[in-house]
């Protein structure tokens, strides 16, 4: 593959992210990644589910009571917008404009580092109160999927970040085409997994 | 990167394979890890019979014995049964899909040093004295009380080498869907590649759920959790569920592997095609959907109640019918063939009955109310042996032998390898045979020792003798390999004289980019197809002969999972030492930091020039 090889909008592929036998295979390689993914979450609801306002004798939490809906709500916009974006970004990538795809990849990045400092504001707050990661059973499958899932943001975080500055000086190429596709694909996951946490997590905690 | 031998110096040998991305080296290197653990596993289950062997035998303690039989289960599971399938799907797989490497060289070197450092440091504990002693499914009531670090290096070790296999799974997933040659259709696959398939997708959905029981584990014994404590609102059954979620699939992940050598194995040796192709690919399939439907059936006497406990029972017989059409299928595909009576043939031959035995006491134990009777005794052993023993080992066993002169270029004695069979197949019934009566006379299972006077006594003298004549087969194929290596007669490139699959139709061991043309798929057995119409090169080119391009070798895998290996020391002295935080730290910051130089760097690979095709071509006749 030629790195330096230029493109046109026109002459750029329908289909950057699986132009080439290397990137078709990151490309479907990350999608059973995501399916492993699944079935990683999928075990820690599951655990958290079971476990939900179990503590020792005299435990004094609740999900009614601990739980604050119009932060998480301000977290879950942050975060399906931050999707949104995402999408503009690989619109952009589509369509081989690399500057408009930076930016847009920037302002995801900056709604997904938002979120995550809401998440650590949340857990600091919760500590506070003496909801300590081993407290209880509770807390602990409570810390350990929302904080799981928050590692993820991280991750995604420290990748785009590392991506955007990488191939800031040099455009896009179908090398670096997948990379930035895949990190889309992984957003969109973990906003996946995010709705189901403040489903199952937050709405089912307080009012169901 | 020239593919010309050169003599090399040790260091620069060394550094090669430390380097290699070459998915026939790689498999080499999972051959000999899991080979190795394979004799130290083997070693604990001498120990145990030795300790078995006589009533009040006092030769090992009884915590001993506990830290023994832990550690025989899983390092046979996960660190030499898996590890060697893996060898074989690494070595084979690719070439019988016409394919130049896996998908994802770089994620295939990273899954080997996975695998190997956290068996290494699973085996570590014997140095430091603190040996998981929970049993290899660790439940939880017994490993939160378990003191020392032992199963803590249970479960840093098994997540190290569990996030390998999981790379290798994706791995060889996305070399099976897009790296097919022309031609090379779904349901022209061999049937080895269609296990592997099926495995690595059983893999994929299996090892997570492992993944997050050792985290819950690790944190409930390191970091405060309390996932598992009952005091703190904890449950312990949890564990079980997620461990059987995982180890339920993983005996299929095991086993059909061993399904897909043995459907190698007797077309080859019957010198007629697999009989009910398509049945038996539906029948893996189907195998594959449904181990993740029985996992209950390990937990029958937990009290899941009757409901549960039915449904469990009753999806666990429906296993049987698709596993009965295989073992039909192979004796359909013996039954009027030419057969050759050769070492993979007969571990084949002697398979099917054994695994059938295995088999059957399965179903057994699958009516749930007679389950309440075997329950933990040695019943349960034996059964689980009979499928692993008569099914994988015998399977691994023969693939060696099969696949020897492939992957080396050199052909195992058949005298020696018969050798072997006999001694490891009467061994192999003569140990696990009788403890079925073990189990129904009352024997539980992971005793230290017994009393004299149960009637016990020569029912497990003759198992322990088994033991020792399966050692004996295994120390023959030791030599068999150290003879033949020695001696170094190179063999062409169908050995057997019958093979019918792609890997047979290029040299033996194949150049380093396997073909030089990719190969035009003409239908199922396609090596088998150009023979019979007398194409003399084997192979009708789907591609001019032109530059290749290879992936490049790197450092960087080693170096990611020494930083978890180191990280992983640290996580567990940190509280103890004064070294232990420093040392997470640093080998978390050695990680991130090799992934960062691997995502930042250009990776683009190299091509083999034409010529050096040409002239490979006319040294050795790669193409011949």
């Amino acid at each position: 593959m030629d790195l330096n090889k230029k493109f046109t909008p026109e002459t750029w592929p329908d289909h950057p992210e699986r132009a080439t036998l290397e990137a078709k295979n990151k490309f479907v390689g990350f999608w059973l990644f995501l399916g492993g993914e699944t079935v990683l979450f999928a075990t820690l609801f599951a655990t958290y589910l079971a476990l939900k306002n179990k503590g020792p004798s005299g435990f004094g939490f609740s999900t009614q009571e601990l739980y604050q809906l119009p932060l998480v709500f301000v977290m879950t916009m942050l975060l399906l917008t931050s999707s949104l974006t995402s999408v503009y970004a690989m619109y952009h990538l589509k369509n081989y404009n690399f500057k408009k795809m930076q930016l847009w990849l920037g302002i995801t990045a900056l709604l997904g580092l938002a979120f995550l400092m809401l998440e650590v504001y949340e857990f600091v707050h919760y500590v506070g109160e003496g909801f300590t990661f081993d407290n209880s059973a509770f807390s602990s499958a409570f810390y350990t999927l929302v904080g799981t899932h928050g590692f993820h943001v991280a991750i995604g975080l420290v990748w785009i970040t590392l991506l955007i500055f990488r191939n800031s000086k040099r455009g896009l190429n179908l090398y670096n085409g997948t990379k930035f596709y895949t990190f889309s694909l992984y957003w969109h996951f973990i906003d996946v997994v995010w709705v189901f946490i403040f489903t199952v997590v937050y709405l089912m905690g307080v009012i169901g | 990167m020239s593919s010309v031998a050169q003599k090399k110096g040790f260091g620069a040998t060394l550094w090669d394979w430390m380097t290699t991305v070459d998915h026939k080296k790689i498999g080499i290197l999972y051959l000999a890890g899991g080979g190795f653990f394979f004799v130290l596993g083997g070693i604990e289950a001498m120990i145990i019979r030795l300790q078995l062997l006589r009533p009040n035998s006092d030769i090992v303690s009884a915590g001993l014995f506990n830290e023994i039989i832990t550690m025989h289960g899983t390092t046979m599971i996960f660190l030499a049964a898996m590890p060697i399938l893996f060898g074989f799907m690494n070595a084979i797989m690719p070439l019988q899909i016409g394919a130049r490497d896996v998908a994802f060289p770089f994620i295939n070197s990273l899954g080997f040093w996975m695998f190997f450092f956290g068996g290494l440091f699973l085996n570590i504990s014997w140095l430091v004295g603190q040996i998981p002693d929970a049993g290899w499914t660790s439940y939880a009531s017994l490993s939160l009380v378990s003191e020392g670090h032992g199963i803590d290096f249970y479960a840093i070790g098994l997540q190290i080498a569990g996030g390998g296999t999981l790379m290798a799974g994706i791995n060889f997933l996305v070399t099976i869907i897009n790296m097919r040659a022309p031609g090379m259709t779904y349901m022209r696959m061999p049937l080895f590649t269609w296990t592997t398939f099926v495995a690595s997708a059983m893999i994929l959905f299996a090892f997570p759920p492992l993944t997050v029981g050792l985290f819950l584990l690790t944190f409930d014994r390191m970091f405060g959790g309390n996932f598992f404590d009952h005091t703190m609102g904890g449950n312990t059954i949890i564990w079980e569920h997620i461990f059987w979620i995982f180890g339920h699939p993983e005996v299929y992940i095991l086993i059909l592997p061993a399904f897909g050598i043995f459907s190698e194995i007797f077309p080859i040796f019957s010198r007629k095609r697999l009989f009910g192709y398509p049945a038996m690919v539906f029948a893996t399939v189907l195998i594959g959907f449904l181990g993740f439907m029985v996992w209950a059936h390990h937990m029958f006497t937990v009290g899941l109640g009757p409901t549960a406990n039915a449904i469990f029972a009753v999806a666990t017989m429906a296993i049987a019918v698709p596993t009965g059409v295989k073992i039909f299928d192979w004796l359909l595909t013996i039954w009027g063939g030419s057969i050759k009576v050769t070492t993979p043939m007969l571990y084949a031959l002697g398979f099917i009955p054994s695994f059938v035995m295995g088999g059957v006491t399965g179903v057994m134990q699958g009516a749930a109310p007679l389950d309440y009777q075997l329950h933990d005794s040695y019943f349960i052993v034996a059964h689980f042996h009979y499928v692993i023993v008569g099914g994988v080992v015998l399977g691994i066993l023969a693939a060696t032998h099969l696949w020897w002169p492939k992957m080396f270029g050199t052909m195992l004695s058949e005298t020696l390898g018969k050798v072997t069979f006999w001694f490891f197949f009467i061994g192999f019934h003569m140990t696990f045979l009788i403890q079925h009566w073990l189990g129904f006379w009352g024997m539980p299972r992971r005793v230290w020792t017994y009393m004299d006077g149960q009637g016990w006594n020569t029912a497990n003298f003759i198992s322990s003798i088994g033991a020792l004549l399966m050692a004996i087969g295994v120390i023959v194929l030791v030599i068999n390999i150290i003879i033949t290596t020695v001696k170094n007669v190179r063999v062409g490139n169908d050995p057997w004289g019958d093979g019918r699959t792609l890997e047979w139709a290029i040299s033996s061991p194949p150049v380093h980019y396997n073909f030089a043309q990719t190969p035009l798929v003409r239908g199922l057995d396609t090596y088998w197809i150009e023979k019979s119409e007398g194409n003399e090169s084997g192979i009708t080119p789907a591609e001019p002969i032109q530059d290749i391009h290879m992936p490049n070798g790197s450092i960087i895998p080693f170096f990611m999972t020494l930083g978890m290996f180191i990280a992983g020391f640290g996580a567990m002295y940190r509280v103890e030492t004064s070294w232990g935080l420093s040392a997470l730290i640093f080998g978390l910051v050695l990680t991130f930091v090799s992934m960062a130089v691997r995502s930042l760097q250009d990776d683009l690979g190299y091509y083999v020039k034409k010529d050096e095709i040409l002239r490979d071509l006319k040294r050795k006749g790669g193409r011949k």
